[in-house]
């Protein structure tokens, strides 16, 4: 199973959640102005609160997709109609449609509880997007583009080890 | 339209019932029962037709004498070499209306006046006219219909003949697999009859013991009873014509009295509903399917929006 | 044999092409098609697109419109079967005899696919299907064994396609109510079997629960591999026994079967599977093509991977295995 490394689960931990919470933000609303079909796909999903778990932190992430909110909690999770709990690189394996989440759920490596069409629909539409972290990442970074891309695209192969690649 | 009398009908035995007590049902039926159409014939599954074989013309001739139209049914699933061998015999040597439950039968019937089972998709009239066009003049539609379609199909179809499946355990699904025979440790193959134990079903309930289905051989039904009964007066106002009764294991003849009654108006569909409880004791009645709900719910007249009204 | 592979989104349906598919089936985003989930389908413009990219690569595109009308909305059918014919469609898959009649009259060019949701098993079905609408290929339901299908080819004047890969119906295909006698929804009306907006997970006690509507259908252990509460592949007890009374949390894999298919005249195997992710598609679809080309026992190696992505992470040979029964 791929789980975060020790040194960079540490850094989540105690970094400001302010810290946290403005670097996913950054990332959520570039995502979104970057797939306006993920928008479309969604339908009457767009008002759904969808929360993201990544069992290997204790920060919950919260996001509103039709009032490009997100935010971030420590400890128990908030209040949200679907929510997903899975390790972070999972969860963005996902996010990119890299892995396929009914056989991650049927393993019982994720686990989803709430609205379940929602959770659907907002799988069915990630699925569709192409989405690039690394890529998005780097297009955020500026001048560093190249540089922060090239890490992230190296982060990303180690979490997700055989997983990622095999479907590449 | 209102002078048109509502015929009443029932359809074919889904359950296996051993030869004798099959064959008294049908006698009971031609002497006590005020029901018009009879269908019968082995439905569900080709393996158990050597129990009723012997005593289909005993009890033929038995409800002709008492003045029943009947219509002999086809396999409601045909894979099987000889299952398409006794759907060809059937259908050529029949001197009766066959009643279609499968492609099959579709295909051979075409031509010749014929009926379409409740086990054949007909959802809407596009696809009751081009039946119709090959010879179908009685359709009894699926019970998973809201009354919404049925009305649509009523108004497209004036002058055709529709039938509602208006009480009995429903006919939910089909498989190749014998899951009756499976649950009792066997395999379809050598499955030693064993579904005849259950002349009502065998009951599936939920891990959390909810009832839910009852097993009938290769056929799964629901565990709760359809029942139309307080339903049925606005729809035979838009035009409908029969309802089917599906034989259970219980009082037939009551249960055809008390639909009668509600037919005629000479009781309340609340009262049958109430009278039809000692007829059938102990099950759960539905209704959820009519309603645009999940078929399991019961919908008191007077909450739905969907039947009353235009 | 033909590769006939799924697709829910446009990227999946890149994806399938990559990976070598003979064919794409999709279908737009009502319902009128059998995998009417949220968030997934095609737009006509979508379509559109995806034929192109098809066409350009040698690829046939299949709509699926293999749902049955509801009466009074039957606009929506007719006019999802206009657009799939104007747009380019290769075939158009379907499964209710009204729209069959309407796309055999009005496109008797159109090639015309009957769904597996028709429930076409026997030869006189499949004769019935090919005189009324000029069928020109039928899909199985999954109900027959190899041996049955060997037979029935040898009798019809009429293609026949059948699934190699993917969930199992374990009830014939289109003659199923047991998700709307749950839920209201049907699979037949409104292309959805045992929708999400019915399914619940809750924990109990370690154990993961399942739910579709008011019915508990699973109950999973700590650890224990879990499945979606599919009404036919749930838990339940019968005479007191708790148990799969219908089939296990399985999917359907018959690549052991390819060359016994290929013998018995099947023209195209089909991937189930538009609900699925592209990642699923990708995999699934270049491993099957491999498969198609390799030797029996390079095909196994082949296989025992995908095994990972199913459901149950198991698979059954299903109906096309006498046994099964």
């Amino acid at each position: 199973m791929p789980y975060l490394s020790p040194l960079l689960a540490k850094s989540a931990e105690i970094a400001p959640l302010w810290f946290v919470e403005r670097v996913a933000r950054t990332i959520f609303t570039g995502v979104l102005k970057g797939h306006p079909d993920l928008f479309d796909r969604l339908g009457d999903y767009r008002q759904t609160r969808y929360c993201f778990s990544p069992s290997d932190l204790s920060l919950h992430f919260r996001i509103v997709p039709a009032t490009r909110m997100l935010s971030v909690f420590r400890g128990e999770p908030p209040l949200a109609d679907a929510r997903i709990d899975g390790p972070l690189a999972l969860l963005l394996g996902l996010l990119e449609g890299r892995c396929d989440a009914d056989a991650l759920f049927f393993s019982r490596d994720l686990s989803v509880t709430g609205d379940m069409e929602a959770m659907l629909a907002l799988r069915n539409a990630l699925d569709d997007s192409a989405i690039d972290l690394p890529r998005e990442l780097g297009a955020l970074a500026g001048p560093f583009s190249p540089l922060v891309s090239g890490a992230a695209r190296h982060i990303r192969a180690r979490a997700l080890g055989g997983r990622g690649a095999a479907w590449n | 339209m209102k002078t048109r009398r509502t015929a009443l009908s029932l359809g074919p035995i889904y359950y296996l019932w051993d030869g004798p007590k099959w064959r008294d049902f049908y006698f009971r039926i031609a002497d006590e029962a005020d029901i018009d159409h009879v269908t019968l014939g082995e439905t569900v599954c080709s393996k158990r037709q050597h129990f009723s074989e012997p005593h289909i013309a005993d009890v033929i001739e038995r409800l002709e004498a008492a003045g029943k139209q009947v219509t002999l049914s086809t396999l409601a699933m045909v894979t099987l070499e000889r299952e398409s061998r006794h759907v060809r015999d059937l259908i050529r040597d029949a001197h009766h209306k066959v009643e279609a439950n499968d492609l099959s039968a579709l295909g051979l019937l075409k031509g010749r006046p014929h009926s379409i089972g409740p086990l054949v998709n007909v959802y809407n009239a596009a696809t009751a006219r081009t039946l119709a066009a090959r010879g179908a003049d009685v359709v009894c539609l699926p019970p998973e219909l809201p009354a919404t379609s049925i009305r649509q199909m009523l108004q497209a179809m004036p002058d055709f003949a529709f039938e509602l499946f208006a009480f009995g355990r429903m006919p939910l699904a089909i498989s190749a697999r014998c899951a009756h025979a499976r649950s009792k440790g066997l395999t379809k193959d050598n499955c030693q009859f064993i579904c005849g134990e259950d002349p009502d079903g065998l009951p599936l309930r939920t891990l959390d013991r909810q009832s839910f289905l009852v097993l009938n051989g290769v056929q799964t039904m629901s565990n709760s009873c359809v029942v139309l009964l307080d339903d049925l007066a606005v729809l035979m106002e838009a035009g409908l014509t029969r309802v089917r009764l599906s034989p259970q294991d219980c009082d037939m003849v009551r249960v055809a009295a008390l639909y009668r009654a509600t037919l005629d108006g000479r009781i309340e569909g609340k009262e049958a509903v109430r009278e039809l409880e000692k007829a059938y004791p102990g099950i759960r009645f539905s209704n959820g399917f009519l309603h645009q709900q999940e078929g399991a719910a019961w919908v008191a007249r007077g909450r739905s929006a969907t039947t009353a009204g235009g | 044999m033909e590769l006939i592979c799924p697709a829910g989104t446009p990227a999946a349906f890149r994806e399938a092409i990559e990976a070598g598919a003979d064919a794409i089936y999709c279908g737009f985003r009502d319902e009128t098609n059998a995998r009417n989930f949220p968030g997934l389908n095609f737009s006509r413009e979508e379509l559109r697109q995806s034929i192109a990219l098809a066409r350009r690569k040698g690829v046939q595109t299949f709509v699926a419109l293999n749902t049955f009308m509801r009466a009074g909305d039957e606009a929506l059918w007719y006019s999802a079967a206009d657009d799939a014919v104007t747009i380019g469609a290769d075939a158009l898959i379907i499964a209710d005899f009204g729209l069959m009649a309407y796309v055999a009259e009005r496109y008797p060019e159109q090639r015309l696919h009957v769904s597996v949701q028709a429930s076409a098993s026997n030869p006189d079905a499949i004769r019935f299907l090919v005189e009324a609408f000029g069928a020109k290929r039928v899909v199985l339901p999954r109900v027959l064994t190899v041996q049955d299908i060997a037979r029935l080819t040898r009798q019809i004047d009429c293609e026949v396609e059948v699934f190699a890969f993917g969930g199992l119906c374990v009830m014939a295909e289109g003659r199923c109510s047991l998700s709307s006698y749950a839920t209201g929804k049907s699979p037949n009306m409104n292309g959805v079997c045992s929708p999400a907006s019915h399914v619940r997970y809750r924990e109990e006690a370690g154990a993961l629960v399942s739910e579709l509507g008011a019915y508990t259908i699973n109950r999973f252990g700590p650890g224990e591999a879990s499945g979606y509460p599919t009404l036919c592949k749930g838990r339940f007890d019968v005479g007191g026994t708790e148990g799969y009374a219908f089939e296990d949390p399985v999917s359907l894999d018959v690549i052991d079967e390819i060359d016994a298919l290929k013998a018995a005249g099947v023209c195209a195997l089909k991937i189930e599977g538009r609900q699925r992710g592209k990642a699923y598609v990708a995999e699934v679809v270049s491993s099957l093509k491999k498969a198609l080309r390799a030797s029996p026992t390079e095909r196994t190696a082949l296989v025992s991977r995908l095994r990972a992505m199913s459901e149950g992470q198991r698979t059954t040979s299903g109906a096309y295995d006498k046994r099964w029964r």
